[in-house]
């Protein structure tokens, strides 16, 4: 093999830097506005790397909640990697040793690992450094910006880019729901119980990363028993 | 100052480890076809609700949202890139503010 994978992942990853630009700034204008100094938002997203996460976090910190309260949310809103990670390790070549595993593990975020499932075959290291690279720099960096320049931006302009980081999502969604059936009801049975649990008034006690967790869980639990993948063609 | 790094190594140190644990020590493949295909369905599920119907919330304007979201969904149905998707959907949210 004599392409240079590090080059590959690089500019697989580009797409997702940008975007993670544009959402970082809006992070680093919410952050500010919490009350966090600009240092403290750049330390948090260049600590942390998970958009929901650190969004939930800070509105923690701001409220001077416990550390338990804090700990706690992060399980729950980023419990998902772990079942993403376990995922992608079923994918990883032999370069991976244990050290290697400690410092890409950092890099699992959702549409890295998204980006880093879509790829056919397995998983070289040196892939997942140049995934992670520009996607890390774009957080950090969008972050910095939001913090120090969002007061510059007038108010509509800061609103409107609070819908980034879900037009992402659906774009890493939507394309394959046309080609798997089992994909595209994953997609609409998830969004239909999120709906429910937000809008069902009895359902108001549960916290928004509870939901996740319980829609992410049943839904994939019904699809895999309904619609269990084929996984023999990959590895032919 | 000294409290805020208290919460900082709590959050980054939870977030950390539920990302390392698994991927660094999981080093058997699992055959259980159904385990695997659950592990296959679990991102695009969790994608769906976190983004449903939160996007809508997202701009602060139930309108402009929607706008931007139709956007979104018209784009990545035609396969455009990430980054095309987030800018343009920003794009038509803002502007939708503007008319209305």
């Amino acid at each position: 093999m004599k392409e240079n994978t590090y080059l590959r992942g690089l500019k697989n990853g580009l797409a997702i830097g940008l975007g993670y630009l544009s959402v970082s700034f809006g992070f680093g204008i919410t952050a500010v506005g919490k009350g966090l100094s600009g240092l403290e938002a750049i330390l948090i997203s260049m600590t942390n790397l998970t958009s929901a996460g650190q969004l939930a976090g800070i509105t923690v910190i701001a409220a001077c909640g416990s550390v338990l309260e804090l700990m706690l949310t992060q399980l729950i809103i980023n419990l998902r990697y772990c079942l993403m990670g376990l995922a992608l390790t079923q994918k990883l070549d032999n370069s991976f040793s244990t050290l290697h595993r400690l410092f890409i593990s950092f890099g699992i975020t959702d549409e890295i690992f998204a980006v880093a499932s879509a790829e056919k075959g397995s998983l070289n290291r040196r892939f997942m450094y140049g995934l992670i690279t520009l996607p890390y720099i774009g957080w950090a960096l969008g972050t910095t910006l939001g913090a120090f320049a969002g007061q510059i931006l007038p108010e509509s302009v800061c609103s409107a880019l609070g819908i980034a980081i879900y037009s992402m999502f659906i774009a890493i969604i939507i394309p394959d729901t046309k080609t798997e059936k089992g994909v595209l009801l994953a997609v609409i049975l998830s969004s239909a119980l999120s709906c429910i649990f937000y809008f069902v008034p009895w359902f108001s006690w549960l916290p928004q990363g509870f939901a996740i967790i319980i829609c992410a869980v049943l839904v994939s639990a019904v699809l895999a028993y309904f619609f269990p993948k084929n996984f023999e063609e990959e590895e032919a | 100052m000294t409290n805020f790094f208290i919460y900082l190594l709590a959050m980054a140190g939870v977030t950390y480890l539920i990302r390392m644990l698994p991927f660094t020590f999981m080093r058997k493949k699992i055959k259980s076809v159904f385990i695997r295909s659950f592990l296959y369905y679990v991102p695009y599920a969790v994608l769906g609700a976190m983004t449903f119907p939160y996007i809508f919330y997202s701009t602060g304007n139930v309108i402009t949202a929607s706008a931007g979201a139709a956007c979104a969904l018209v784009l990545a149905y035609f396969n455009r890139s990430l980054i095309t998707v987030a800018v343009c959907s920003s794009v038509i949210a803002f502007i939708t503010g503007l008319l209305i």
